[in-house]
């Protein structure tokens, strides 16, 4: 029916009569399902396959690129698609990002292999529990919500220089969202799941239950500074956008929030906690791409010209310093620095040990969030960044969660609140509400933050 | 064969694909099946991407999807699979699966779907209104007008750095169903943008400011002429930028507004857009895109506005993002009342919510953003109507004694149920006694919906009307995109929060 995907890779290069070439292709397959009030609303499973051709020509000062994405199922088709690849890169001009292709370095992928495929079938005993859960809770006369999803990538990547490499990237998620009756009062949980057999939907099932159980009782708070305990999933929502910002280039040239009169803030301590933030393709909970797959550049960050570069685990900030910034190899080679290569995941640590509850008992007064939405960036000078609190606002009181409370709309800089941060937790495996469509494999601690601005309150339940 | 426009053609390498008989396999293996209800769409999108950094091409990338998918109402459930290989073997695979889910799907359902009627559209083909497809012109042509327009920034006084760029789409749908519906259709949109910054090294701080241009269901004729005055917008910008850049902070508190289309149309699209879809309404979207106040008891009564807001849904307007001929359910366009006087009078339908809530027809609000996902309720062009004879831009001015003329959307973040929301913008002009009197900076405008429409003093003319949009409306899981537009005069608001962002981040 379709011709292997190795072939079409392998075809590929062969047409190519570029300088350079590189062929990425990538064999796709989801399934989900969706559910609202006790009931399921919509399924499906796709499946995909793209192939992306990049044609380089070496010029006087540098090398062009065309870029060619393409669903692609047959060898015959590959053809028109490095021509046009070709034709792009050609006539281009010489590419801000441009650098050699990388070498050809030994590396034991299973590139000759099938590609990994996820169905319908990984639900098979989720859903079975999942139909068990709508009869408890329609019994108990609430509503859950929330959507299952399970994907896999296998990625094919094939380069002029002779590199080849393969490599299975899973994902998957759960999100369950429980709410009264009348929708006033609701619940949150969410967890990134690369591997879908360890799902234990009863158990989190009833940690929504609890938590639906502290809004029995709800008071109405104004918005001000507030001690707050944001759990690891709301830090995953601050962080992610911190990491899109992390631009050497943008940074040199003093139009982000990690530049300073003449210069960058690399060297600055940015928090008094001992943060170390750092991308490891290897970490177990977090596997991504241990090689640069990239199909279309990004500012001075990732290049189409990285394809295939290995992909070593960096720490972003060390000890609460600010170590490095992302730059792809064009540009570290530019300004005589050494490359800092994007990694699909990243973890925040700052050594902390306590959980949510415990830091909830040793809270006098505060606010304990359960998740964000909607955040926004304000103002790229301090990453100052506008949302909202979700599914859950609880007032803690002498250790314990007293009542619910109203959502409140924030405006807070993530960079800031490394610094103000005054106890951190134990680093988790989590997943950004807000990024995770763009960005899921984080590991994030809870904070704890002496005076977090709910700028105003939102109506919203 | 019936065609509504008959500007451009259907571009012929789409015609090519054997959707006709894809289509026939797949809906006569349904059928054997014994599905209430089948369709099958065809889809193919190009999609072409230039980023420009101080005028040097930083990326460019070319794409093109293709794909095919079979949704299925079987025994009241609905079922969804798509694929990619384009044979009558593969077409009917999907059927199967897509039936196959339906049942794995069946225990888990409560309420049978059962979708409005809409007559059958047997043979129909619609085109978008554009000149030139963008795909024909070469990329250095392309290229070459965006690195000259930001060279011109470039070389202005206090522009340090300019990121520019292009987007550009065309989308093909085939579309078939049991109902005897079979629709081709194409559209084009265009979508550019240049950022001045400027950088003082010595403060370590910097400014930027976006053009106002925005994007539109047109082809390449509006980078060089039609429909937008590139040429004078870039020679503005670098004023306006060295202006804004010495401008003071605002002083938080109650201001007036007047607000220009290109703000208050992102406004218009998360306060009254999405409020008024009805399957957020109705609590399917309420883990993920929110639900909305606008709940259906209050349909016909509730004052979301004062009484010269009137809003209207859109799918046949020229250029508009989210026009088309047909939606995903057969469905043909139309334009229908969301707002009128004031007063909430209409949601945005698919034919299962039609049916189920007793609107007796669809409006034809049901689209999928690739053959890999299955339709979902998304947003016509939520538009809202200026005054017959309505004054111009500085006669709103003039109103004013102490406030601020809001001009270009920039950050945006709107609550769950759509109440809470705050905006920025590009330019904030002061007005003090009806005159401008100079730029402000670090604003941003705050409100509830129901009360900020509620403080609408007054909507501009038609000569103040300007249709914005987006290419990037977020909805769904798994998440789907669409391009929408959205059409407004200027309007006056009174007594509208606003905050200092210097120094709600604590400076």
């Amino acid at each position: 029916m379709t011709d292997a995907v190795q072939d079409l890779v392998e075809r590929a290069q062969s047409a190519s009569t570029a300088d350079g070439c590189v062929v990425i292709a990538s064999e796709h397959s989801e399934t989900n399902l969706r559910f609202a009030s006790n009931s399921l609303t919509t399924n499906g499973q796709m499946q995909s396959r793209s192939v992306t051709v990049i044609s380089t020509f070496d010029k006087a000062d540098g090398q062009s690129a065309g870029v060619v994405t393409r669903a692609i199922t047959s060898v015959e088709e590959v053809d028109d698609l490095v021509r046009v690849s070709e034709a792009a890169g050609r006539n281009a001009d010489v590419a801000e990002d441009s650098a050699p292709l990388v070498d050809n370095y030994p590396n034991d992928d299973d590139y000759a292999g099938e590609p990994a495929r996820t169905s319908v079938a990984v639900f098979e005993q989720f859903a079975a529990a999942l139909g068990a859960e709508f009869e408890r809770w329609r019994k108990a006369d609430r509503l859950l919500f929330g959507f299952a999803e399970h994907q896999m990538t296998s990625y094919y990547l094939a380069t002029s220089t002779g590199l080849r490499r393969r490599f299975d990237q899973p994902d998957g998620r759960l999100e369950l969202n429980g709410k009264s009756r009348d929708f006033s009062q609701s619940a949150w949980f969410s967890q990134h799941y690369p591997d879908y057999s360890d799902v234990d939907v009863a158990a989190v099932s009833a940690e929504v239950d609890r938590r639906l159980d502290w809004a029995a009782k709800t008071i109405e708070l104004p918005a001000g500074r507030y001690e707050t305990i944001l759990p690891p999933t709301a830090v995953s929502d601050l962080i992610i956008p911190v990491y899109w910002a992390a631009s050497a280039r943008d940074a040199d040239d003093g139009r982000s929030v990690f530049a300073k009169a003449d210069g960058t803030r690399i060297g600055e301590r940015l928090a008094d906690l001992p943060f170390t933030w750092r991308s490891d393709p290897d970490d177990p909970q977090l596997r991504s791409a241990p090689f640069q797959i990239v199909t279309q550049s990004f500012g001075s960050m990732t290049s189409v010209f990285d394809n295939g570069a290995p992909t070593p685990a960096i720490d972003w900030i060390r000890d609460g310093v600010l170590t490095n910034l992302m730059r792809n190899r064009g540009y570290a080679a530019k300004t005589t620095t050494e490359p800092a290569l994007f990694v699909d995941g990243m973890s925040l640590d700052a050594g902390g040990t306590a959980s949510i509850d415990e830091m909830v008992a040793s809270t006098e007064r505060g606010l304990l969030l359960t998740c964000l939405w909607y955040l926004r960036e304000v103002d790229p000078q301090t990453l100052l960044t506008t949302g909202l609190t979700r599914d859950g606002v609880y007032l803690v009181e002498n250790g314990a969660v007293t009542a619910a409370v109203n959502n409140f709309r924030f405006n807070e800089s993530p960079v800031d609140l490394l610094r103000r941060a005054t106890q951190v937790g134990r680093t988790e495996h989590t997943l950004s509400r807000e990024w995770s469509d763009f960005f899921s494999r984080t590991a994030m601690p809870a904070m704890r933050i002496p005076d977090f601005n709910m700028s105003t309150v939102s109506q919203a339940f | 064969m019936s065609t509504f426009r008959c500007v451009p053609e259907i571009d012929p390498t789409f015609l090519a694909l054997p959707a006709r008989e894809l289509a026939s396999a797949a809906l006569q293996r349904a059928t054997e099946l014994g599905v209430d209800h089948a369709d099958f769409r065809l889809e193919r999108s190009r999609g072409a991407r230039l980023r420009l950094r101080d005028g040097h091409l930083e990326s460019s990338s070319d794409s093109e999807d293709v794909g095919l998918a079979v949704r299925v109402v079987h025994d009241g459930t609905w079922g969804f699979a798509s694929g990619i290989v384009r044979t009558a073997a593969a077409a009917v695979q999907l059927a199967e699966q897509a039936v196959e889910t339906a049942k794995v799907s069946r225990p888990l359902s409560r309420d049978p779907v059962v979708l409005a009627p809409e007559p059958a559209y047997p043979d129909a083909t619609w085109v978008s209104s554009y000149d030139i497809n963008p795909f024909d012109v070469p990329e250095s042509e392309r290229v070459g007008r965006i690195a000259e327009l930001a060279e011109r920034l470039m070389a202005a006084d206090g522009v340090d750095h300019v990121d520019s760029y292009l987007f550009q789409v065309l989308e093909n749908k085939f579309y078939a169903d049991t109902n005897g519906t079979m629709t081709t259709q194409q559209r084009v949109r265009l979508e550019a943008a240049f950022t001045a910054v400027n950088v003082d090294r010595a403060a370590g701080a910097f400014s930027s400011m976006r053009t106002l241009a925005p994007p539109a269901g047109r082809g390449w004729e509006y980078l060089v002429g039609t429909g937008w005055d590139w040429d004078a917008e870039v020679a503005e910008l670098p004023g306006l930028l060295r202006e804004h850049v010495k401008a003071p902070s605002v002083e938080p508190g109650v201001y007036d507004l007047v607000i220009h289309p290109s703000n208050l149309w992102l406004t218009i699209h998360e306060s009254i857009g999405h409020a008024t879809e009805l399957d957020r309404a109705l609590g399917y979207e309420a883990a993920y895109a929110g639900t909305s106040f606008a709940t259906l008891d209050k349909l016909n009564s509730l004052q979301y506005g004062s009484p010269v807001m009137n809003v209207t849904g859109d799918r046949t307007i020229e250029h508009g993002l989210a026009s088309i001929g047909f939606d995903d359910d057969g469905v043909a366009a139309q334009q229908f009342d969301i707002v009128k006087d004031g007063v909430l009078v209409g949601y945005q339908l698919n034919r299962q919510m039609a049916q189920a809530q007793g609107f007796g027809r669809s409006n034809g609000c049901a689209l999928a953003d690739s053959a890999g996902h299955i339709p979902i309720q998304r947003m016509a062009n939520v538009s809202l109507q200026p005054a017959d004879d309505g004054p111009s831009v500085d006669e709103l001015i003039s109103r004013v004694e102490r406030g601020i003329y809001v001009v270009g959307d920039r950050s945006w973040s709107i609550d769950m149920q759509r109440f809470n929301f705050q905006f920025t913008g590009q330019q904030f002009h002061r007005i003090e006694n009806g005159q401008l009197v100079g730029q402000l900076r670090d604003v941003a405008y705050q409100a509830t919906t129901t009360d900020f429409w509620g403080s609408m003093e007054a909507v501009g003319g038609p000569q103040t009307w300007v249709l914005g949009g987006a290419f990037n409306c977020g909805k769904g899981q798994p998440g789907q995109v669409a391009a929408v537009s959205h059409g407004c005069p200027a309007a006056l608001f009174r007594h509208v929060n606003i905050l200092n962002t210097r120094s709600e981040a604590g400076r």
